[in-house]
């Protein structure tokens, strides 16, 4: 069974450890560097992108984190996704710049224009309840990015080798389509 | 065709903030140090509870432009207070866009009767509870998140301590309920059968459930994850204290490694006097804050 961290400073962390369960993989919480030990992969969770930034510094886990995703397959949701872009609008630099992609915080504006609305994934499935919560969106891809899903033109889904990426939130849903994808994309890097 | 302002973009915009402090700020200066210091997000308010406490008179929601301020200064969500009952307070914080409203009683309740019918709103609201009745009306009139009361603006945990207790052993109970005992149950607490029976089969509130009132030092906010809070509202505690900016690194670390008690101890270390805290003995009756909007 594939042993999936999830990054838990902050945010929605039990309601990925819960999906990845149900997706038939086996969750680790990750809050310190040793805690990446042994993993095949990891889900970076939704919450706020700065705050994860600042305490992932603080509390020595960047590094750890950006060299264990040099070779295992990560799974970005909402903040996680701004964790993973190479360029953010607005901000000098990238956090980890893992994902060849630009991507714009809070593009859909503030909470009052928070929205769910229904998604055709490649790969995953169609109908998918897409929950954006004041969620980035992606401008650009680079080559070798697959886009995965787009809503009005914006792109909000891509995976690019073994990483995956998401600006809504599957894991405040019941549907488990997007873990399994991911937990399928571990599963062959191991 | 999206759809704004459902139930789950409104419970889900609390469940990312879980595990973090959400701190009080009067300024954009303050703002700024809360979002440095790792605050998942920043409170907009005139001025913290304990001075609300000493200026008495009635207190309402902040002028709009220290709002704007704050909305300008950071990238972090805020978060705003209105009056209990107070529906204009709460349209006007709409309409500059906050991320959330709590409907406090911080403030001077603007109704001594009715709370604001929260799900006629697109932005969510934070309410304050202090057992399972009011958390339960409170999620009934459309709350998205909850915070256990606490005695706001005293530096004295104890109030925190007794309502995180209380509303979590009364979702144990009712969780081991049958049917017929939860609509008895719902009489005696006054709250909606319906959301008990929601709390009855998820095993748990079905919102995200924040400890407030009375968090003064890293070891208080770790104590109150400890006792089941998902994350925690810091008020007076940070920028009443000497070292605010270090105070706040210092809650945010014990608040994510709430267990690592050598680690607690080591960011307890030379953070100065904390705010001065109140016996509760010696606050009038009058003026605790909890008992009003209840």
């Amino acid at each position: 069974m594939a042993k999936i961290g999830v990054l838990a400073l902050q945010g929605a962390v039990s309601e990925h450890v819960k999906a990845l369960e149900a997706s038939g993989a086996d969750p680790v919480i990750v809050k310190n560097v040793q805690d990446l030990d042994g993993l095949d992969g990891l889900v970076m969770p939704g919450g706020e992108s700065t705050t994860m930034r600042r305490l992932m510094d603080k509390y020595g886990l960047f590094d750890s984190v950006k060299s264990f995703a040099q070779e295992k397959p990560v799974f970005g949701t909402c903040a996680g996704l701004i964790l993973m872009a190479k360029k953010i609008e607005g901000r000098k630099g990238p956090h980890m710049g893992l994902l060849d992609i630009d991507v714009k915080r809070n593009a859909f504006g503030p909470q009052v224009d928070s929205f769910e609305a229904d998604l055709d994934i490649k790969h995953v499935g169609d109908h998918f309840e897409g929950v954006f919560i004041r969620a980035p969106y992606i401008e650009k891809v680079g080559e070798g990015v697959e886009v995965l899903a787009d809503y009005e033109g914006k792109i909000v889904a891509c995976r690019e080798g073994h990483f995956l990426s998401c600006a809504f939130h599957p894991e405040l849903t019941d549907d488990l389509r997007m873990h399994r994808y991911f937990v399928d994309m571990v599963e062959e890097s191991i | 065709m999206a759809q704004k302002g459902t139930e789950r973009v409104k419970r889900g915009m609390a469940e990312m903030q879980k595990g973090g402090v959400i701190m009080d700020v009067v300024n954009a200066e303050q703002a700024k140090i809360a979002e440095e210091a790792g605050a998942t997000a920043v409170m907009a308010l005139e001025r913290v509870p304990s001075d609300i406490r000493k200026a008495g008179g009635v207190a309402r929601m902040a002028d709009p432009t220290i709002v704007e301020d704050v909305l300008n200064a950071v990238s972090i969500p805020v978060m705003a207070k209105a009056r209990i009952g107070h529906i204009v307070e709460a349209r006007v914080l709409e309409a500059l866009k906050v991320d959330y409203i709590d409907e406090s009683e911080v403030l001077t309740p603007a109704d001594d009767v009715f709370h604001i019918d929260k799900k006629a709103f697109t932005v969510p609201f934070v309410c304050g509870c202090r057992d399972l009745g009011e958390a339960a009306r409170r999620i009934g009139e459309g709350a998205a998140m909850l915070r256990t009361k606490g005695e706001p603006g005293t530096g004295n945990i104890v109030e925190a301590v007794r309502h995180m207790r209380l509303v979590n052993s009364q979702v144990r109970k009712v969780v081991g309920m049958s049917d017929d005992e939860v609509m008895v149950y719902a009489k005696e607490l006054g709250a909606p059968y319906e959301i008990l029976m929601q709390i009855k089969e998820a095993g748990r509130l079905p919102v995200v459930n924040f400890a407030a009132g009375g968090v003064a030092t890293p070891a208080d906010a770790a104590l109150m994850m400890e006792l089941g809070a998902d994350g925690v509202f810091v008020g007076s505690g940070i920028f009443k204290s000497e070292n605010p900016a270090k105070f706040a690194k210092a809650i945010v670390e014990a608040t994510t490694y709430y267990q690592d008690y050598e680690r607690i101890a080591e960011l307890s270390k030379g953070l100065g006097t904390p705010m001065k805290g109140i016996d509760m003995s010696t606050i009038n009756p009058a003026e605790r804050m909890q008992d009003r909007g209840i």
